[in-house]
């Protein structure tokens, strides 16, 4: 990773899992082009600029999403008040069931 | 008179140029092992929006020509053990060129 000492290539295909699978899906849906609501360019900036252990603790769509987040609250798509409350409430739903 | 939608193309393939040796702030695609390399056009990619605007929901114009531009690994890396004919081809936007001694 640009340029720095790193391990080896894992070659290999792995299964995603269905909330990767819908990371990739909210990407492609927000960067329609009739819609554009997010560019790749706007994703490469906010995952670059990851603090570098979030980077390094975070999977390749976790990544994604953390990034996909930021770009969603700069464009003012979300708020903060909103995304934090339905966090809050998905959270509580999890605790029920 | 407007500012042009797009930058001319300055560069052909086999010029000798240069990796401009810069640092500045924002959203850079120019690999940071690359700069103040020289290396050789292989190709004029294309012209296209500049990432570096288009990373702030910017309009990326002027539209930069993007070049692959092929450099010596030995050159790249000082400690290359390959062949001393092993290259690397990297995409690099004009405004990061200058012309390099031939």
């Amino acid at each position: 990773m640009g340029g720095l000492p790193a391990g080896p290539v894992e070659p290999s295909e792995h299964d995603y899992a269905h909330w990767e699978k819908r990371v990739d899906a909210l990407m492609v849906l927000l960067s329609a082009p009739e819609r554009r609501l997010l560019r790749v360019d706007e994703l490469r900036r906010n995952i670059e600029s990851l603090r570098p252990d979030a980077y390094d603790a975070m999977s390749y769509y976790e990544r994604w999403i953390a990034a996909i987040t930021r770009v969603l609250l700069e464009r003012g798509v979300i708020t903060s008040d909103e995304l934090g409350r339905r966090i809050e409430a998905v959270k509580a739903r999890e605790v029920k069931a | 008179m407007s500012a042009p939608d797009a930058v001319a193309p300055q560069f052909q393939a086999g010029d000798a140029v240069r990796v401009r040796f810069a640092d500045p702030p924002g959203h850079i695609r120019t690999p940071w092992y690359i700069r103040g390399q020289a290396g050789v056009i292989e190709r004029l990619c294309g012209t296209y929006g500049n990432p570096e605007e288009l990373a702030f929901n910017r309009p990326g114009t002027p539209r930069q020509p993007l070049y692959r531009v092929r450099f010596r690994q030995s050159q790249v890396w000082p400690d290359y053990r390959g062949a001393a004919t092993d290259t690397v081809d990297i995409e690099i936007f004009q405004h990061w060129l200058e012309p390099g001694d031939t």
